[in-house]
């Protein structure tokens, strides 16, 4: 065993109180094992990792247990033995690139000051050996890349040096903290192979933290699940995700979003919400939320048992559940009826255009032309009534500026837009109370959205006395009970500010706003992606439940294609502020597809070990808006690129009889002929 | 960043522009009658209109400025109303070159003193040794420099008579009386400088301390000295330096309480007379000055902030 971890318990201080965030956590990583180390927010699994390094913040200490690397016990080695392990025989990649280099050295200070420390390496040495642990990271131009700083390099090429420089002392422990967390889904699945190929090629060991199920599927060999702090199980992942026994490991599981589901279904969800620091009970952490918890779940604590060969469970009830005696498996519920989408359209889009200019006064003053940065481009689309239009693509797709230009925050150069078949003007100022009542926006972040200084009620309220016209009080705050119930919350939250909500009720009490003035039309901004999954879950259950009870339509801005197969009817694939593909969400789901949207969908990780194809892989980053490349923009990435066709002309846009378009110089048949061979096995299945 | 500079430059410029003009409006509100405050009450009224007519102070406004101005940029800055109505020019020089010494024995006090104090106080904060060295630079900071600079007054120089009380500079000292003249006023404004900068080196410190790149760092296995030295000190200290850079205009400008307590011969206690004695060309020469110091310490600081941070520099 590379690194174990025996009953290791730690506390952190807060105030004058020690809280308990990992207890009692048995863990052991193999000779050239992958572990994955999977949990949801302040389940502790980020502060275990760091800790099995013996890296823990000012405020925190290790209660209990120990650390034994190597066989040798570093739970209280000195600063300078740790010294010695980190860097050379540990090292870290963590979550954030960008944040964890110094942003006033250069990349080749950061990459030679671990080579010349710990293989006591000249200048020279140091830069030869920087160069080639570049390309072992696939970097094609490493002197150019070790010349910069961080901030001129991309969010992937930020993650290969940090993980160049965490291998180019060939250390026995990788541990790598979330490393894609931040990354888009194509340059994830560049650096997940990367990061694979690696490990195996130096034969080290690591242990890989991920909330995302998905990426630990396709990464790891053995996975333990923390919940609450704790073990819930661990696994080698086959069978983790192909049997899975403990009811918390089920259920997270089940409450992934897949394009498989069934529209017509809810998602399951956990119910609940995960235990607080301060009441970590005394029986099983998941007691609480546990469908098939019993009295002495909640009294007992269970301990981690031996299963099987590598398998640990910590529940009373496994062997019921692992003979089928049990489900905690909730099974999914039918949906309230919906009606089904209307022809009539709510919203219409035509010609929306909207451009970014960068120009300062002294370049105006010089006669320089100003930069234009076209963020969006002659986007046209529609949404049905009761329907949900989905817009996916990387980041700089321009998603968000197409959100952001439909409610007139940032007002669009051009564009024709009609609502409830009623033109309405492009700017806010313009649009008189009852587009602003009929047109409401979710954000992206709850923690954000939401004033901290008012309550949940002032917060609502304030939209029925702006909208909703002369209402008294005691009218309002019947309303906000109503709404407040309509999306799960009881009329007592009223009272309460956002800093006693957790992220999941504060995302309902930004529903709650939104639907307050009774909107056609909402339009949200990855409303999901600052949340846990299991809570994503409830509240994409909520969004199909409010449109069937307030009959509202969507637009929803995402950049996790599962959450929007799952929600959507129809789809939007945006790339470099162009809509390269629309269809219906089986349409965009299978072939023909655009190519790029075929390497968005090849490049999701599948929740599911056996489908470890790795499919389309994109080169390189994603071209500045600035410099926009010519004829077809997909043309530098596309793997299905044909020739000088692509950089030259502007693709023709291809409609089917049935609305789908695919905008490509190759013809919808030889893309179908293109995609039918081994590509399908990405498509997910449970 | 040579655009950069050049478009700072050009802003400079048309701020000087700005203020030279807002300042001649203004001594052209000032009360009472120049010549008259000059002359005295008794002059007679040909000595009045000679006066005026020597200075042109019967001209429209707009030809005055404009004569200023075109004089103050070939180097003509005009002849003072005083006694014997000497230039301006080498006064001021002589001033601003007396405000210099002091402001750079100032820096030279208060700069290493304060980064220390700042460095140490983050990296032991919240104990003993940040709550002792808080106190004592946020009671100095709460003082008026009047304050200080008396208390400084009667211990160094009445009570163990080491350093001049008042700053009598004569031709041809040395080095040894420049100390003497220089240690309290000097002094007095490091108080000053040297809690702000302390605090400000503090809170850089910290907030750098608990970025991620420092956990990165510290987790290379690189000794702690060396990733305070190298990676946070870099970053923390930027906006020290550039807040260094902004306190030489006030060093030079903003002094006039320490001048006056010290009987210190800079600028600042000119324009104090300058204004009492209604000395119009003096008064906007000095002005000018002044503004120019403050506006160019701003335009190092915003330089070297570009020029340290090569996320400003290379974008």
């Amino acid at each position: 065993m590379v690194l174990v971890a025996e009953n290791l318990s730690i506390e952190y201080r807060i105030g004058k109180t020690w809280f308990n965030v990992v207890r009692d956590v048995s863990l052991a990583i193999g000779e050239g094992e992958i572990h994955g180390l999977v949990g949801e927010s302040g389940s502790g699994k980020s502060t275990l990792a760091l800790a099995m390094m013996r890296y823990q913040e000012a405020n925190a200490r290790v209660s209990g247990g120990r650390i034994l690397f190597e066989g040798q016990d570093i739970t209280h080695a000195s600063p300078a033995v740790l010294a010695q392990i980190w860097g050379k025989q540990i090292a870290l990649v963590p979550q954030n690139p960008l944040d964890s280099l110094n942003p006033s050295l250069t990349i080749l200070e950061q990459m030679t000051e671990v080579t010349r420390r710990h293989l006591g390496f000249g200048t020279q040495e140091a830069y030869e050996h920087a160069c080639q642990s570049l390309q072992n990271v696939k970097i094609a131009d490493p002197e150019q890349v070790l010349t910069r700083y961080p901030h001129q390099l991309s969010g992937g090429m930020q993650q290969r040096v940090m993980i160049a420089t965490a291998l180019s002392t060939r250390p026995r422990l990788l541990i790598l903290d979330e490393p894609t967390t931040a990354l888009d889904v194509t340059t994830q699945a560049v650096i997940l192979d990367l990061i694979r190929d690696l490990v195996r090629q130096e034969g080290a060991s690591a242990l890989y933290v991920s909330h995302n199920l998905g990426t630990i599927a396709q990464l790891c060999d053995t996975v333990t699940v923390l919940y609450g702090g704790e073990v819930m199980a661990t696994a080698p992942v086959k069978t983790l995700f192909g049997k899975p026994v403990h009811p918390y490991t089920i259920g997270l599981l089940a409450s992934l979003p897949k394009v498989t589901h069934a529209h017509e279904t809810r998602l399951p969800t956990i119910g609940g919400v995960a235990p607080a620091l301060q009441d970590r009970l005394k029986g099983c952490a998941f007691a609480s939320r546990c469908s098939v918890a019993i009295e002495k779940c909640h009294q007992e604590k269970p301990t981690l048992e031996r299963a099987d060969e590598g398998r640990f469970i910590r529940c009373f009830r496994w062997q019921e559940v692992a003979e089928g005696i049990i489900n905690p498996r909730i099974t999914a519920q039918e949906s309230p009826p919906d009606a089904p989408p209307k022809r009539e359209r709510v919203l219409s889009v035509r010609h929306l255009n909207k451009t970014f200019t960068e120009a300062r006064w002294f370049d105006r003053l010089l006669g320089r032309k100003p930069i234009q940065v076209k963020a969006v481009q002659d986007a046209n689309f529609h949404v049905n009534v009761r329907s949900t239009l989905g817009v996916v693509g990387e980041s700089g797709s321009g998603k968000t500026t197409l959100a952001r230009a439909i409610v007139a925050l940032d007002a669009p150069d051009s564009a024709d837009i009609e609502l409830l078949g009623v033109s309405i003007p492009n700017t806010l100022k313009a649009r008189d109370k009852q587009t602003l009542r009929n047109l409401r926006l979710i954000f992206q972040n709850p923690n954000d959205a939401l004033n901290p200084y008012k309550t949940v009620g002032q917060t609502i309220g304030r939209t029925y006395k702006m909208l909703s016209g002369k209402l008294t009080k005691s009218e309002i705050d019947a309303r906000i009970g109503q709404i407040l119930t309509a999306v799960g919350l009881t009329p007592q939250y009223a009272q309460r500010t956002p800093a006693q909500l957790s992220g999941g009720e504060k995302q309902r009490v930004a529903i709650a706003r939104a639907f307050a003035s009774r909107p056609a039309l909402i339009v949200a901004d990855e409303p999901t992606s600052a949340l846990d999954v299991s809570v994503q879950a409830v509240i994409l259950n909520l969004l199909k439940d409010l449109r069937a009870s307030e009959g509202a339509s969507y637009v929803i801005i995402s950049h996790d294609l599962d959450v929007v197969s799952y929600v959507a009817d129809w789809i939007v694939v945006m790339y470099l502020g162009e809509i390269v593909e629309q269809g219906t969400t089986e349409q965009v789901y299978s072939t023909p597809s655009h190519p790029y949207t075929e390497a968005l969908l090849s490049a999701i990780p599948q929740p599911d070990p056996t489908q470890k194809g790795r499919g389309i892989r994109l080169e390189g980053d994603v071209p500045s808006p600035r410099h926009k490349p010519s004829g077809c923009p997909f043309h530098t990435r596309c793997p299905r690129f044909i020739g000088s066709i692509c950089k030259t002309d502007t693709p023709p846009l291809q409609t089917t009889q049935d609305g789908h378009q695919i905008r490509c110089h190759h013809t919808l048949e030889a893309l179908t002929a293109l995609q039918a061979v081994p590509e399908s096995e990405t498509k997910a299945h449970d | 960043m040579i655009s950069f500079i050049a478009r700072r430059v050009l802003l400079l410029i048309i701020t000087l522009f700005i203020t030279s003009a807002l300042v001649f409006a203004l001594t052209q509100l000032l009360p009472g009658d120049v010549a008259r405050l000059i002359l005295g009450r008794d002059a007679s009224p040909q000595r009045v209109q000679q006066f005026n007519e020597e200075f042109g102070l019967d001209d429209p406004v707009v030809t005055q400025y404009t004569r200023w101005l075109g004089g103050f940029v070939t180097g003509d800055w005009g002849r003072s109303f005083t006694a014997g109505n000497p230039f301006v020019r080498p006064l001021v020089i002589e001033r601003l070159g007396n405000s210099l010494i002091l402001a750079s024995v100032t820096l030279l006090i208060s700069v290493p003193i304060a980064v220390f104090l700042g460095v140490l106080t983050a990296l032991y904060a919240n104990t003993w040794v940040d709550n002792t060295v808080s106190v004592l630079t946020l009671a100095v900071v709460g003082l008026p420099e009047f304050v200080t600079g008396i208390v400084l007054i009667n211990i160094f120089a009445l009570g163990f008579g080491w350093f001049e009380a008042t700053s009598l500079i004569q031709p041809n000292q040395d080095l040894n009386q420049w100390i003497r003249i220089l240690a309290l006023p000097a002094l007095t404004a490091s108080f000053v400088l040297i809690g702000y900068i302390t605090r400000l080196t503090r809170a850089g410190v910290m907030e750098e301390l608990s970025k991620s790149y420092v956990r990165t760092a510290l987790l290379k296995g690189l000794p702690y000295r060396q990733v305070i030295i190298k990676h946070v000190l870099r970053n923390a200290l930027m906006p020290t330096i550039t807040v260094i850079a902004i306190s030489i205009g006030w060093l030079i400008g903003g002094i006039v309480v320490i001048e006056s307590v010290f009987n210190y011969p800079g600028i600042g206690s000119e324009l104090i007379r300058a204004v009492e004695q209604k000395n119009l060309p003096m008064l906007q020469a000095i002005t000018v000055i002044i503004v120019f110091a403050f506006a160019l310490s701003n335009l190092v600081a915003d330089i070297l902030y570009a020029w340290l941070n090569p996320r400003v520099r290379l974008s």
